[in-house]
């Protein structure tokens, strides 16, 4: 035992070296190319946008985050621009955050049901229908919301502005309460609650039995049980499965273009019938665009591109760490 | 670190070994209190119990009485039975999917699966502590102790108080008294199993179950928690489920010992702690307990 020691420096571990196969190599080989290509594209795809966007951001700076008018006239052949796209990331974090308010109670609410109280066949039942609805193409639920969640969301929107109508956020400069980011963050809720359904339960799953069983000795109640237990537990895999669901949400197009009156103006007030977000904004300009603002509308492309790359990096980053820290 | 000196030197004299010496234990353990003499403590009788995982029987009529104020170690080759056995007694049996009991647990008289019976109420009195330590790790020591007045939604005019109380009785006190607030994790896993003790006595139980509650220690922690169940054997009926046949020598008043042939397991015989480590009536009893098998 003594001579491998690493006191005694005359004997070196030896190298240890197993020749593969040729086929071995070769199936490597298309592995590595395989698994890299997906991070080649989205490479590609990012500097794609940043070259394509990089004279609107040249010309505009820092006014393409900050500024609130976006407009490009054609005068005799000449051009002249201006691009902010500030009231487009105030709407995306506005729909979005709305999105999240409404979407994880429901979600952690539904993980816990799936969990620990619901049937195994309603269980397995549920978990299929979840897993479908997070399949579902988005252009469905926008043209669901358009026909039917939209007059419901209206009448809710003027209960919520009725009743609390003194908090800012819920106060409405005119009654225009269709088409609002309130209708276009429920759309998104229900489009968000299958990925934070999952996550959520995925991590309540992997909550201590002997957590559970002190508890329930100890004269627990059920619900006394999830407070004490499983939410302190499962809480970093819902905020990780939350910012899953916020990347999902900031990048959704479709289902918000068709319910949301796209505008630039740097609106707050949730209930209230003027908004946008990057995504829909992109697919609104695009069909009539300069050359000028097709650059423009790469940049935001570009912008999207990141802001969802980081939410869903810290995302990943928070949901494993909870996975497996168990705290 | 003279702690450890002291309780080094104790395991050296308790550990003997050999049917003889280990009877001569028990006598001593026996003269010291006579069971079922106390009237404090409260009774316990399982009737019939038969314990099913899905259609697998693990557990076939088994009949036991527990005398109050009494220690009943359970023992047993693993896989016979005991710890489900136990585990149908505060009704945790039930947790498993496919779980089935059949019989009765009477806690003085009262059957805890009577239609109407309040689970949560039966748990508090009939306490239990695992075999391996599991105190809330995002809780505080202080707040561990204490955590079953919260999860039962008990009131108590004295918080500190009672969990002073509960440490002390826990044999913990000593050793967890400057820090409270700190988290139970930085614990070591012997003082965690005191924790739990001390988290379970909080409650109030009249009874406490123990299911291998040292397998998971060092010699020095197992002999302190000897030296509490010892204390608590005073005030409340334990029921101990041990691998360690010395063990069940040292701390108790009375030994069951359980077997399975390949089937369920069964009740093969249970008697004087004494009595079964030294003149057991089933030939099996005598093979285990002198340690030609399991």
């Amino acid at each position: 035992m003594s001579s491998i020691s690493p006191s005694q420096t005359t004997v070196s571990p030896r190298e240890i070296f197993t020749k593969p196969r040729v086929s071995d190599r070769i199936f490597r080989g298309v592995l590595n190319v395989m698994s890299f290509s997906s991070l080649a594209i989205l490479t590609l795809i990012g500097s794609f946008l940043m070259l394509r966007g990089f004279q609107t951001f040249q010309s505009e700076g820092l006014h393409f985050i900050t500024g609130f008018d976006w407009n490009s006239t054609v005068n005799d052949g000449v051009e002249t621009s201006t691009f902010g796209l500030g009231s487009m990331l105030i709407g995306t974090l506005l729909i979005s955050g709305t999105a999240l308010v409404i979407g994880v109670p429901l979600s952690v609410l539904t993980a816990l049901y799936l969990n620990f109280y619901a049937p195994m066949q309603i269980r397995k039942f549920m978990i299929t229908i979840l897993d479908l609805m997070a399949a579902f193409p988005s252009i469905l639920y926008g043209l669901w919301g358009y026909f039917i969640l939209m007059p419901m969301a209206e009448y809710w929107a003027k209960l919520l502005n009725k009743y609390l109508g003194w908090i800012p956020a819920f106060s409405v400069p005119q009654p225009a309460f269709t088409r609002s980011p309130f209708v276009a963050g429920l759309v998104l809720a229900i489009m968000i609650i299958p990925i934070i359904t999952s996550v959520s339960r995925e991590v309540f799953s992997q909550t201590p039995l002997d957590r559970i069983q002190a508890a329930y000795a100890l004269g627990a109640t059920k619900w006394k049980m999830i407070k004490t237990v499983v939410l302190p537990f499962g809480s970093g895999g819902v905020v990780g499965g939350a910012m899953l669901g916020l990347g999902r949400a900031m990048g959704e197009t479709v289902a918000v273009y068709m319910v949301l009156n796209i505008a630039f103006s740097a609106n707050l007030k949730v209930l209230y019938g003027v908004g946008g977000n990057v995504a829909s904004m992109i697919v609104s300009r695009w069909g009539e665009s300069t050359l000028l603002e097709s650059k423009a509308l790469l940049a935001a492309g570009f912008v999207l591109f990141m802001m969802t790359l980081v939410v869903n990096f810290l995302a990943n980053f928070i949901v494993k760490r909870a996975i497996k820290s168990g705290k | 670190m003279s702690d450890e000196m002291k309780d080094g030197e104790n395991m050296s004299t308790a550990n003997v070994t050999g049917s003889k010496a280990l009877s001569d234990v028990a006598a001593n353990r026996m003269k010291d209190r006579m069971p079922g003499t106390t009237p404090i403590g409260t009774g316990l009788e399982a009737r019939n119990i038969h314990a099913w995982f899905s259609k697998h029987l693990a557990v076939e009529d088994v009949s036991l009485d527990f005398n109050a104020g009494t220690v009943t170690a359970l023992i047993g080759p693993s896989g016979c039975g005991k710890s489900t056995f136990i585990r149908t007694i505060n009704r945790m049996h039930e947790f498993i999917p496919g779980a089935a009991m059949a019989g009765e647990v009477l806690l003085n008289g009262e059957d805890v699966y009577a239609r109407g019976v309040d689970v949560t109420k039966i748990r508090l009195k009939i306490g239990m502590v695992f075999q391996k330590p599991n105190p809330f790790p995002s809780m505080t020591i202080g707040e561990n102790v204490l955590s079953g007045l919260k999860l039962a939604q008990l009131k108590v005019a004295n918080k500190d108080d009672l969990m002073e109380d509960c440490l002390e009785r826990a044999g913990l006190w000593s050793e967890v008294k400057d820090r409270l607030g700190a988290h139970a994790g930085g614990l070591s896993g012997g003082q965690q199993q005191r924790l739990c003790i001390a988290r379970s006595l909080a409650v109030n139980p009249k009874v406490l179950l123990m299911d291998e509650p040292c397998s998971a220690l060092d010699p020095g922690s197992t002999l302190r928690i000897e030296e509490t169940i010892h204390e608590l054997s005073k005030t409340m009926t334990i029921i101990i489920v041990t691998h360690n046949m010395q063990q069940a020598a040292r701390v108790s008043d009375y030994t069951a010992f359980f077997l399975s042939d390949g089937g369920p397991g069964k009740l093969i015989e249970v008697g004087p702690t004494s009595e079964i480590f030294s003149r057991p009536r089933d030939q099996r009893t005598e093979n285990y307990v002198s340690g030609r098998f399991g």
